[in-house]
């Protein structure tokens, strides 16, 4: 029993840190969202030279051979910085899929390499999910029709653009017609293939959720030791520091709910939907929180375009609706827990089946 | 180290040994309030039976009553404690705040004097730092310990402390220091309560019984070999105490897991007509019990892997006390018309202990620290906010 993350686990997300401290400014969202100048492919360069699109890939396949462990600190990074390319989508949901497929279909293989080098942008248009992220900047999307997936060249799909509150998620309705030459897998193993991404898809949302929960909370809580009122700074009144005390409650414990969905998720039962689930759940309720906590603390700057805030708090909103919206979540758990299919009880937290 | 959420088969094994013992010596009737006097007797007599089993505390070291167990293990033995059912634990102040303190800043003597008897049973602690007048704002404390040769003679006025009527002896906290202010010139002092100069006064709690209790300390006397720590040091030690009361082990997560699964259970029988948001309050409530277990989880093993435990008290503190609130009002809710039935009443149902258990989670977010003041020592604290 030990829960606690490695130096080395620790030492690679801090390392990816620093690089998004570097890249990720908030000048560099700024431009990103204002359309000025073009940064995307040099930023995702960068992140490939890391090696990171390529950390859940076997090494087989030039990938780091690594697990959800590993990656759940990069996702959280990848949040605190509100990286605007689909780092996480890429290495945490579309590589572990086609890894998962390669064994079955051979063009799932052939590309698995070039997408663990990031050489290739890989788009995920999975079940639950009406839009795809990503999708005009891609090489290739893996896409569902019912439960198979099907593996389609960026060329030969339409696209309706759909602006998002986050600009520097680039969304799509992808229009497409399924057929025998694009399809990897049907039936079982779609499905399976399907459900797996989809438990990634929640987990690596609510990992980013808890970056941005903290990138919030520490602007908010740097203004208000700036900013001052009636002669003193507005954080040294306690509705101020009570607001935030609470967020950071909430993160916490936040916390326990993603690593531990982490290492589960790897196990695809109903714990593991429990587990990711309740991340889902108490990650984005914090995000959503810190939001609101971070806009009051503001005050009228909460509600400007010119307070970085904004870019944080509206990749949270997007999260939060995406991969399971609360409502999916929370019913989830209710079928699970109150339905009766989860054993209950002090002595179960860590059972596996 | 890598995070790796299985235990190994020596703590599968220890589960077994604690679950049978349980099954075994639980008594199957549940004993009376540990809030009365017919209840302390029980619960005392329990305690004895615990330490009969080596249970009392299983972290000390044998020498001291205990098994050397890790604070995994400890997590083991309650979480199989709260799964049978298992009384309260009468001396709770004395095994969970006192123990530690002492095993930190106890001289061997004192270690080899208050521990084993404390494991035991035998020896009844309570808590008296509170004052009339020194509440959140403990530093206000007015009580004295004035020194004459090898003897410290105490006076003051306690308040609020727990389960005093039914205790034996108390740790309090007193000024050393006559001219002293805040938190300088307090000494943390441990005295008997049945002793000339000291008289306990029980208090109602809200549900009539004494469960704590006034100490009027009129000179009483007592050995300077009495004080933990040096002269002077006692805020400094009191505050790791309070680390360990809002910290880790006063509330452990076992004891919220298993109110989250009668609430389940409760919820089942009154889902048909329960309105649709109590079905979110009590998976919420699973969750929350689950996060508490798995961030406690995260604490002990940061902790066995060398770590320390600091503010992050105050954020567990306010995360328990909350939940335990939020877990009884859905209960309540659950309830209706029955929700104010004593458990005795003819007609009551499946109410059970839901009432009790209600009006304790009130007292939550007050004791122990209020979350007023948790909140402010995380902000200024950790967030580093200005005063
Ligand atoms: C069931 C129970 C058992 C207890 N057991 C013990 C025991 O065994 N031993 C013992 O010594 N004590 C015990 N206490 C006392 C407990 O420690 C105190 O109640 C607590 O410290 C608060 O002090 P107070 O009651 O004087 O409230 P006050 O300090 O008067 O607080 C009243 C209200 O004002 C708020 N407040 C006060 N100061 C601030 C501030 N700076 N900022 C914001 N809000 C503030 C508080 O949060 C609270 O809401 C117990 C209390 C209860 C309810």
């Amino acid at each position: 029993m030990d829960f606690t993350f490695t130096e080395e686990q620790q030492m690679m997300a801090g390392a990816f840190r620093e690089l998004l401290d570097d890249l990720c400014s908030p000048e560099a969202l700024r431009a990103a969202a204002e359309k000025r100048g073009d940064e995307s492919g040099a930023r995702w360069a960068r992140i490939a030279e890391l090696g990171l699109p390529g950390v859940l890939a076997p090494e087989a396949a030039g990938g780091m051979g690594l697990g959800d462990t590993d990656f759940v600190l990069i996702a959280e990074e990848a949040g605190r910085a509100a990286l605007p390319e689909p780092l996480v989508e890429q290495a945490g949901i579309a590589v572990p899929l086609l890894a998962g497929l390669a064994p079955h279909a051979p063009r799932a293989a052939e590309i698995l390499a070039q997408a663990a080098s990031g050489a290739l942008r890989v788009a995920v248009g999975a079940p639950g999910n009406p839009f795809v992220l990503g999708a005009a900047q891609a090489g290739v999307l893996l896409l569902a029709d019912g439960d198979e997936v099907h593996l389609v060249e960026r060329a030969g799909v339409g696209l309706v653009a759909q602006p998002s509150i986050d600009t520097l998620r680039a969304l799509a309705r992808v229009e497409w017609q399924p057929s025998a030459a694009t399809r990897l897998v049907s039936g079982a193993a779609g499905r399976t293939a399907w459900a797996r991404a989809f438990e990634r898809g929640a987990l690596y949302a609510a990992a980013q959720c808890l970056g941005l929960t903290q990138r919030m909370i520490d602007i908010a809580v740097a203004y208000a030791c700036e900013r001052t009122q009636f002669g003193r700074p507005i954080g040294s009144y306690q509705a101020i520091k009570h607001h935030l005390a609470t967020v950071q409650v909430k993160l916490e414990f936040a916390r326990a709910h993603v690593y531990a969905a982490a290492a589960r998720v790897v196990d695809a039962d109903q714990r593991a939907a429990a587990a990711v689930s309740s991340a889902k759940l108490a990650a984005g309720d914090a995000a959503e929180l810190a939001a609101r906590t971070g806009i009051q603390v503001h005050g009228a700057m909460g509600y400007s375009w010119e307070v970085d805030l904004h870019f944080y708090m509206k990749r949270a909103w997007a999260l939060i609706g995406s991969w399971g919206d609360r409502s999916f979540h929370m019913r989830r758990v209710q079928s699970l827990v109150l339905g009766g299919s989860l054993p209950l009880g002090s002595d179960q937290t860590f059972v596996r089946s | 180290m890598a995070i790796d959420l299985r235990y190994t088969p020596e703590q599968q094994a220890f589960r077994a040994e604690v679950r049978a013992w349980m099954a075994a010596k639980v008594p199957k009737e549940p004993l009376a309030s540990l809030d009365t006097a017919e209840g302390a007797v029980q619960h005392r007599a329990w305690e004895r039976t615990l330490n009969e089993g080596r249970w009392g505390m299983v972290t000390w070291p044998r020498e001291y009553g205990g098994r050397g167990c890790n604070l995994v293990e400890w997590l083991i033995f309650e979480e199989e404690y709260y799964r049978a059912g298992a009384p309260g634990r009468l001396n709770q102040n004395g095994i969970f705040l006192l123990g530690p303190t002492l095993m930190e800043f106890g001289t061997p003597e004192q270690k080899a004097r208050y521990l084993p008897p404390m494991a035991a049973g035998e020896e009844v602690w309570a808590q008296a730092w509170s004052e009339p007048q020194a509440g959140s704002d403990l530093a206000a404390l007015r009580a004295t310990a004035t020194r004459e040769g090898d003897t410290y003679v105490l006076r003051g006025h306690k308040i609020w402390s727990s389960r005093a009527v039914f205790a034996d002896w108390a740790f309090g906290m007193f000024r050393t220091d006559p001219g002293s202010e805040k938190h300088k010139g307090i000494s943390f002092v441990l005295f008997p309560l049945k002793h000339p100069g000291v008289r306990v006064r029980g208090i109602p709690q809200i549900d009539g019984e004494t469960g704590f209790a006034e100490i009027y300390l009129e000179e009483a006397r007592v050995p300077v070999a009495n004080r933990l720590g040096a002269e002077g040091q006692g805020w400094h030690i009191a505050m790791a105490t309070a680390g360990f009361e809002r910290g880790l082990m006063l509330r452990s997560p076992a004891r919220f897991q298993m109110t989250a699964k009668r609430l389940i259970e409760l919820y089942r029988r009154h889902a048909a007509a329960a309105e649709p948001g109590l079905a979110s309050a009590v998976a919420q409530a699973w969750m929350d019990a689950e996060a508490y277990a798995l961030n406690t989880y995260r604490t002990a093993t940061r902790l066995m892997a060398g770590g320390s435990i600091g503010v992050e008290a105050s954020l567990n503190k306010i995360f328990w006390s909350e939940l335990d609130l939020a877990m009884h009002r859905a209960a309540m809710s659950l309830l209706g018309a029955r929700a104010e039935l004593e458990k005795h009443a003819p007609d009551a149902g499946d109410v059970g202990n839901w009432l009790d258990g209600f009006l304790f989670s009130l007292a939550g977010p007050i004791y122990a620290g209020t979350n007023e003041v948790q909140r402010n020592i995380i902000a200024e604290r950790l967030l580093k906010m200005p005063r």
